[in-house]
């Protein structure tokens, strides 16, 4: 245990190593816990720092991210194991969005797997896993540390962040293509991108030792001024990530280790991430339960949602029919979408009425000055993402 | 054992020839299955072997009894024309006291040496337990129910359960479920005052478990063995003239006469997978052998952690495996004897019986302490037979072997068992000698089994007799573990046969029928 773990009782929140910084941008004081650390919720507005993102450059501090480092002989036939994907697939110097599930298929959480070196990966995921990790890796020549404190993190993102890390001295940065990972020299210290992101947008992902944190923080400051950089806290993302398409954990899904009530769980077919799930690759944790279930079909599924109005529809059941007689989900992420200029939701559909195209009805609750309206709304399942700009993929991004 | 002529394919391949591998290969002989048995030892039985420890000296090198064989399956295995001949049979109890007075608890003499207090409560306990042990016979010979499922058959089956215990009418009812999750110390403790007779029967429910006598639930398990024996229907405790060894030797015959093929000498390396399911197995030769049906005698721990192999399976159950409680708490004491024991007070009879060495149930409870901080016992508790008694053929003419089961002895001693082997043994010696005095004078050899040599030379992992703790949280549908609880195994065409199922261990041979008969639907199913 290290030194600025031992008062952990005094203080239940780490601060991650970019804190001071955040505090002293922080204007409205909206700190907020997360996986153990204090993180910024808002800085200024939500508004603000939503649109930074997708229109300059965003500074967000994805330290609390759990960090696993899994090395030795076996750690490629563990991974394989664990996770639905086919790690084999995954070449050096790449990162590979994942899900792992229970023996029945549920998903137990969703990630991201680099490729470091041969023989060593790192598993990035939003909760703590170790227990379910440590379990896997019986019968396997493996090992499993978690590295989380050793290595700050940054994600850089937004259509100017390329042009931000070049003038911060990362030569070649422009080459890195989508989930590629670069090794990259900043002053005395060594940098790790990988392009990938939570925004759906062209960004980045830094990963650095603590030491290194202020400095590179102050540098991309320095390098982003004429090209909007901005610090954003988890609500302007939030936002992002929906347009995205992507899956918050405890929001979209709740993790089957987790789950208390039967017919919680999720699978990844449900939660429309079939195309993670290689069933050619050898067997994997939860792969006889997915087979099954591939067989008789999912019994709902996540879905994308376009919704009349322009009031987003948080929480809202949903129905067969605006009579709202037979419910048949219900919305679990919901946004009025700025950039789109539609009223969007990720939600979960019951059999048949996840099919694209089809219609289903939002049951709204509005509170109108302390008074409560009910709306039901017609809503479409459309595809996700919502929103994928080009720039996302282009490789080299445009000059800024 | 014959090595037959090497077939190509087998429709059903049998990982070990123990008691229950051989039951199970009988009985799939029988169904019309063509069946090989893969033995790693020279010789077939797994642990109910009977072996020379000493020159011209041979004992059962495991279980020493059959107390558990159903009386049907004998007959239905026609192992009286196989070779097997009785010893001895109805094996009367005799419990050593100190001081040398007598207490029988054997058929004829029930009760003798008792108060008229105490003999009066045991004859109404007996009948009690017998009662209950009656209850749960029917489901030793049934394929657990699962838990969970919309299943009629399995609830049926719960159901089943349920109106057996009602059957037993109010007041035993209530009494059953009164003392069901009660641990044996206080059940004896309410119902007897002779140390002895507690002592005794405190011991039958701890023997072979990882529990003593106040560690909760062990009434279930005094009653699960109880019901056992009541399954078995026989005359209680027998004897085979041979051994155990030689049991197995006309199992073996029954089950070649059935048809299957055995070959000993044959390690399996690991069971080989193709397109997600058991395709056949891989000897430690390098030899590959073909069959769409592989039936593992082995432990559930041995089965799939290192035969199968963990990346075949799913964590959670990988985890469930590896937790299994199947840490082995006993030992095997073998005596080469120039001369018949002498017991004190006990007559010449007695010596042909079952003599249990337990005090007190605080007798027992201490030496269970040890074992629970990785130490042997100091004084510990014991199970001790005579064979050479009903059969001289076991040793030299007049001379004698003396098998015990020794406890507790704690697979992973602390101090290990280079060190502790020798230390232990003198313990053992040391209480037997406080009970027939001048025994240490008349041993020629002597020979203790581990549970550690257990695991080297039988294969059990843990070395543990019954391939799992039988206690409340691994019986009937949790045992070995959900998942491989009706003999099948996540792995489609991979099976257990072995004690680690229900109703698991002692030489009981029921899990190795009941498995062969859920082979025998599965595959009439998909055929």
């Amino acid at each position: 245990m290290t030194e600025s773990v031992a008062p952990h009782f005094k203080q239940p929140l780490l601060k991650t190593p970019f804190h001071e910084r955040a505090r002293a941008l922080s204007q409205v004081d909206s700190f907020i816990p997360w996986a153990g650390y204090t993180t910024v919720d808002v800085f200024t507005t939500m508004e603000q720092e939503y649109f930074a993102i997708r229109n300059a450059t965003t500074l967000y501090d994805l330290t609390p991210m759990v960090k696993y480092r899994v090395a030795g002989p076996d750690a490629l036939p563990y991974l394989n194991r664990l996770v639905t994907r086919d790690v084999a697939k995954l070449k050096p110097d790449r990162v590979a969005y994942c899900v792992w599930c229970n023996d029945a298929g549920h998903l137990i959480d969703d990630g991201t797997i680099f490729r470091l070196r041969a023989g060593e990966y790192r598993i990035c995921t939003a909760e703590r896993q170790i227990d379910w990790l440590l379990d896997s890796a019986i019968g396997f020549d493996v090992e499993i540390d978690e590295v989380t404190e050793q290595i700050a993190a940054l994600a850089v993102q937004g259509p100017t962040s390329c042009a931000v890390l070049k003038a911060l001295g990362l030569q070649g940065i422009e080459k890195l293509k989508p989930f590629e990972i670069g090794y990259f020299a900043f002053g005395p210290q060594r940098l790790t991108v990988s392009r990938t992101g939570f925004t759906g947008d062209l960004g980045y992902e830094l990963w650095m030792e603590p030491q290194a944190a202020e400095t590179v923080w102050d540098g991309l400051m320095t390098a982003g001024r004429s090209r909007g950089i901005r610090a954003i806290g988890s609500q302007a993302l939030n936002v992002a990530r929906i347009e995205a398409g992507f899956l918050l954990p405890n929001v979209d899904f709740v993790s089957a280790e987790h789950t208390i009530r039967t017919g919680r769980d999720r699978s990844p077919l449900e939660l429309g991430l079939g195309w993670l799930v290689d069933f050619n690759k050898g067997h994997f944790t939860g792969r006889r339960a997915l087979r099954n279930e591939m067989i008789q079909g999912p019994r709902r599924q996540l879905v994308g949602l376009d919704i009349a109005g322009n009031k987003p529809a948080h929480n809202a059941l949903l129905y067969t029919d605006d009579g709202g007689k037979r419910e048949i989900g219900s919305v679990t992420s919901a946004i009025w979408s700025p950039t789109c200029k539609r009223n969007i939701a990720l939600a979960i559909v019951d059999a048949p009425y996840f099919q694209l195209g089809s219609t289903v009805w939002a049951d709204i609750y509005l509170n109108r000055e302390l008074m409560w309206e009910r709306r039901m709304s017609r809503a479409q399942v459309v595809e996700r993402p919502f929103f994928t700009p080009e720039r996302r993929r282009a490789t080299p991004p445009a000059e800024f | 054992m014959a090595t037959a002529s090497p077939q190509a394919r087998y429709d059903c391949v049998i990982i070990g020839a123990g008691h229950n591998g051989l039951v199970c290969a009988a009985t799939l002989a029988r169904g019309g299955r063509s069946v090989l048995v893969l033995e790693a030892a020279a010789q077939v039985g797994g642990a109910a072997v009977t072996r020379e420890f000493a020159p011209g000296f041979r004992v059962s090198a495991g279980a020493h009894l059959l107390h558990l064989m159903p009386a049907d399956l004998l007959r239905e295995l026609k192992l009286e024309s196989h070779g097997l001949e009785w010893a001895a049979q109805g094996m009367a109890t005799t419990v050593l006291v100190p001081g040398g007075a007598r207490l029988s608890l054997g058929a004829e003499e029930a009760g003798r040496g008792l108060s008229p207090e105490d003999a009066e409560a045991y004859s109404v306990y007996t009948a009690r337990m017998r009662r209950f042990a009656a209850a749960l016979v029917p489901m030793f010979s049934r394929v657990p129910p699962r838990l969970g499922t919309s299943a009629w058959a399995d609830r049926i089956a719960l159901l089943r359960l349920g109106w057996q215990v009602r059957k037993l009418g109010r007041r035993d009812m209530r009494e059953l479920l009164r003392i069901g999750g009660m641990n044996v110390y206080d059940l004896l403790e309410e119902n007897f005052d002779s140390a002895a007779l507690k002592g005794a029967l405190g011991l039958d429910a701890v023997l072979g478990a990882n529990f003593g006598p106040r560690s909760p639930g062990t009434v279930l398990t005094l009653l699960y063995r109880l019901a056992g024996e009541f399954a078995a229907g026989a005359s209680g405790p027998s004897q085979p003239r041979g051994g155990l060894g030689a049991f197995c030797d006309a199992l073996a015959k029954a089950a070649a006469a059935a048809g299957a093929t055995i070959r000993t000498g044959a390690p399996v390396a690991s069971i080989r997978v193709e397109a997600d399911r058991a395709a056949g197995v891989v000897l430690e030769s390098g030899e590959n052998i073909d069959a769409p049906c592989v039936i593992s005698n082995a432990d559930p721990k041995t089965t799939f952690l290192r035969l199968l192999g963990p990346r075949y399976l799913d964590t959670g159950f990988v985890r469930r495996v590896n937790h299994i409680r199947a840490r082995g708490l006993a030992a095997k004491l073998h005596l080469a004897l120039n001369r018949v024991p002498v017991f004190s007070g006990v007559s010449e009879a007695g010596v042909r019986g079952r003599l249990l060495l337990a005090a007190s149930l605080q007798h027992i409870e201490h030496a269970y302490n040890h074992a629970k901080y990785g130490e042997f016992s100091a004084a510990p508790v014991m199970e001790i037979t005579v064979p050479t008694a009903n059969d001289p053929t076991l040793a030299p003419v007049g001379q004698h072997v003396l098998s015990a089961i020794v406890q507790y002895a704690p697979y992973a001693l602390k101090e290990g068992w280079q060190s502790g082997r020798q230390r232990c043994l003198d313990a053992a010696l040391d209480g037997l000698e406080r009970y027939a005095p001048g025994l240490r004078a008349s041993i020629v050899a002597a020979e203790l089994l581990t549970p550690a040599d257990m695991e080297a030379q039988f294969g059990m992992a843990g070395g543990h007799w019954h391939h799992g703790d039988l206690a409340f949280d691994q019986f009937l549908m949790v045992r070995p573990v959900p998942g491989a609880a009706q003999y099948r195994t996540p792995l489609d065409g991979l099976f257990l046969c072995g004690a680690g199922c229900h109703p698991g261990g002692g030489v009981m041979g029921i899990a190795g029928r009941n498995a062969a008969q859920e082979v025998l639907k599965v595959s009439q199913n998909s055929a």
